[in-house]
């Protein structure tokens, strides 16, 4: 995948730069709001990561340049404001996500690597599978190994999700966000109890697990 | 001279002063007119008679000849009254009249000599001082002068008695406008140097001083009460300031202080790499702490300071409650209490659903984390909202330990863990966000006793927005 980081900070972009190239990516770097636009118009990156406050070009403003210029990829706006409204008016300018600093990298990196996905298709596919275990969207049937499974809505939904993003890295405020809509950081261990609550349901009684949880990042399904 | 240029700059002196300037000059100008208009109006019927005496004269003198003319001056001379009459040769010599001294130029032609002009009257001679009159001068035939005219003494009497009237008068008014204007000024700069010591002062550092008040309730008062209101606000905000910062100092140290004792010990002993990775992931967990607990006084701030615009939206809170409580009700079923929500129907409000969530969540976050831990018959959370005339209540109930009646105010505050609590994981910020986002709502944080344990009650007022 190619990114390009847009931020001033150059010792924080030199460590992102060099996180995501061991992550198995390419990374270009450039310090200012012009310099983003100019490699965001010359050369394709499947996602951006945008900090908010730049000079010369705000990260809003480049968004909307870029945008106007047709780029279609995914961006991500990195913010140390961070706070309650910031990311509606992140999300509104044009962003796809929104993190605020300070953040942890496996948080970034798992965000990058499901927009980057969710951009690449399979938002619409009707079905999903993971080894043996098929959610079908459409009639809300969950199977493993030609087993019934029952799930109830919500745990449907962040099964759902999981498996749309299967293979990758899902943290615990993306599960937060994406299956309750909330924003804020639980203090206490909530999603954890949610998630083993579901792996009861579908791995317990199975020799392969399927749901996964990635120490210091988040949970991944993965056959 | 230094008082006198402090005075010049204090307001009320200043206006004294051109009230007093303008006065005057309106006032000078004022006499001036009466005057000018009444002393000409006395020369104008001065020159009259000297008109009617002239044209009294003339015909006597065309009805008898010159020596009859004579006689008539002369008669004329002596009678009392302020006629001044002259007749002399065509060498200037006198035939007749009152004067006894004259400027002879004043002779050579005729016509009028409407200027007062000096003069000796005849048997005035004690008196040092010239008179003064206004006349008109005849050359009769054989080259005789003749004069007839006024003494302008009245007139020119007048004049002064009104020229040093108006001295007196403007002297008293300047006097009395100083005067005035000192008193004034001096009160008002009295009244303004006991404010700005008293200032001063504070500006020093202490901030408890306040500004005097003299009890008149005059806009000094008035204005020395607004800015006490502000100094109490500012010594309010500046003790939550100082209060927040100790306690942020006190309790940030602490995770930082693990955060290194676990580097250090990692570096310090033979660690397999296993060993390692799990004291890394150890000061990662306690790292990501930290940045909850920093994000989480960043937000309690800006939503205090009110300074982010916040997007309301109507909301229906049944349904935030529900959905809040299905995400603690794993959580809550582990611990092994029991989460109730009572039966309600829609209650819609306008509010910002983020914030209402969370502070909802932290709420049943308290309830579970310090509610849960006596009681025999089995730990119970009760959640319930409804509408009430000025809003709606959500109220979170548990039959814990609760809170002592004296510190449910203070628990409010940041950072403040009770001592039984201190042990167990927390920040200390959680009840502190929740009552920042009643504020913001105007709503408000009650807690009360729940017998045994402790109700939260969150008041919502309707927003109109």
């Amino acid at each position: 995948m190619k990114i390009l980081i847009v931020e001033d900070d150059l010792e924080a972009a030199g460590y992102l730069v060099n996180a995501l190239n061991e992550a198995g990516h390419t990374a270009d770097h450039a310090a200012d709001g012009e310099s983003g636009e100019h490699f965001g118009t010359t050369q394709q990156y499947d996602v951006f990561i945008i900090d908010r406050m730049l000079p010369k070009l705000d990260g809003l403003d480049l968004i909307a340049r870029l945008r106007a210029h047709g780029v279609k990829s995914p961006m991500l706006i990195l913010s140390a404001l961070g706070q309650v409204d910031d990311r509606v008016t992140g999300l509104r300018a044009g962003g796809d996500d929104y993190l605020s600093k300070p953040y942890a990298f496996s948080e970034l990196l798992a965000r990058i690597e499901v927009l980057a996905r969710r951009s690449s298709g399979g938002e619409n596919e009707t079905s999903y599978q993971v080894g043996d275990l098929k959610l079908d969207r459409l009639s809300h049937n969950v199977e493993r190994d030609g087993q019934s499974i029952l799930l109830q809505p919500r745990e449907f939904r962040l099964l759902e999700y999981l498996m749309r993003n299967a293979g990758q890295v899902v943290t615990r405020t993306m599960l937060l966000e994406h299956v309750w809509d909330y924003h804020f950081d639980p203090q206490t261990n909530v999603i954890d109890v949610h998630i083993s609550r579901l792996r009861s349901k579908i791995d317990k009684e199975f020799e392969q697990p399927l749901l996964h949880t990635i120490r210091g990042a988040g949970y991944m399904m993965k056959a | 001279m230094l008082q006198v240029r402090r005075l010049l700059r204090v307001t009320a002196v200043r206006l004294s002063l051109i009230y007093t300037l303008i006065f005057g000059l309106f006032a000078v100008g004022l006499i001036y007119y009466v005057s000018e208009s009444t002393v000409g109006a006395l020369y104008r019927q001065t020159i009259d008679h000297i008109r009617d005496e002239v044209s009294e004269l003339q015909l006597i003198y065309r009805r008898g000849n010159i020596g009859r003319l004579v006689r008539a001056m002369e008669l004329r001379s002596r009678a009392p009254g302020s006629g001044v009459y002259l007749i002399t040769d065509p060498l200037g010599r006198v035939i007749a009249g009152n004067i006894q001294e004259l400027d002879v130029r004043l002779l050579q032609t005729a016509g009028w000599r409407d200027r007062p002009f000096a003069y000796r009257r005849l048997g005035s001679a004690l008196s040092d001082e010239d008179d003064f009159a206004i006349a008109q001068v005849f050359i009769l035939p054989g080259g005789m002068r003749m004069l007839v005219g006024r003494d302008t003494g009245e007139p020119a009497r007048f004049q002064s008695i009104i020229s040093s009237s108006v001295m007196v008068a403007i002297g008293a008014m300047v006097a009395f406008g100083l005067l005035a204007w000192l008193l004034i000024g001096r009160r008002a700069l009295v009244r303004i140097d006991t404010v700005s010591q008293s200032v001063s002062r504070i500006l020093d550092g202490d901030l408890k001083e306040r500004l005097p008040l003299s009890g008149t309730g005059d806009e000094f008062d008035r204005l020395s009460e607004r800015m006490n209101a502000l100094l109490q606000k500012i010594s309010l905000l500046n003790e939550g300031l100082k209060q927040v910062s100790d306690n942020i100092a006190h309790d940030l140290k602490t995770p930082l202080t693990r955060l290194q004792n676990r580097a250090e010990a990692a570096l310090r002993t033979d660690a397999t790499k296993e060993e390692m990775r799990d004291a890394m992931a150890q000061m990662l967990d306690e790292s990501n702490a930290l940045i909850r607990t920093f994000n989480a006084l960043l937000m309690i701030s800006r939503v205090e300071a009110g300074s982010v615009p916040l997007e309301f939206s109507e909301l229906d809170l049944k349904q935030v409650i529900e959905d809040v409580v299905e995400l603690y009700e794993p959580l809550a079923e582990e611990a092994g209490v029991s989460l109730q929500v009572e039966p309600q129907a829609e209650c819609h409000i306008t509010a910002n659903r983020e914030l209402i969530g969370q502070a909802v969540a932290n709420l049943i976050d308290n309830a579970l984390k310090y509610g849960s831990s006596t009681t025999s018959e089995g730990a119970m959370i009760t959640i319930s909202v409804s509408e009430i005339e000025s809003g709606a209540v959500i109220s979170v109930a548990d039959n814990g330990t609760g809170i002592p009646d004296g510190d449910r105010e203070r628990v409010k505050e940041r950072f403040v863990r009770l001592d039984k609590s201190r042990t167990r994981p927390g920040s200390g910020l959680g009840l502190s966000l929740v009552s920042a986002v009643a504020k913001l709502h105007k709503g408000e944080l009650l807690l009360e006793g729940n017998a045994p344990g402790l109700r939260a009650i969150l008041k919502l007022p309707v927003q109109r927005t």
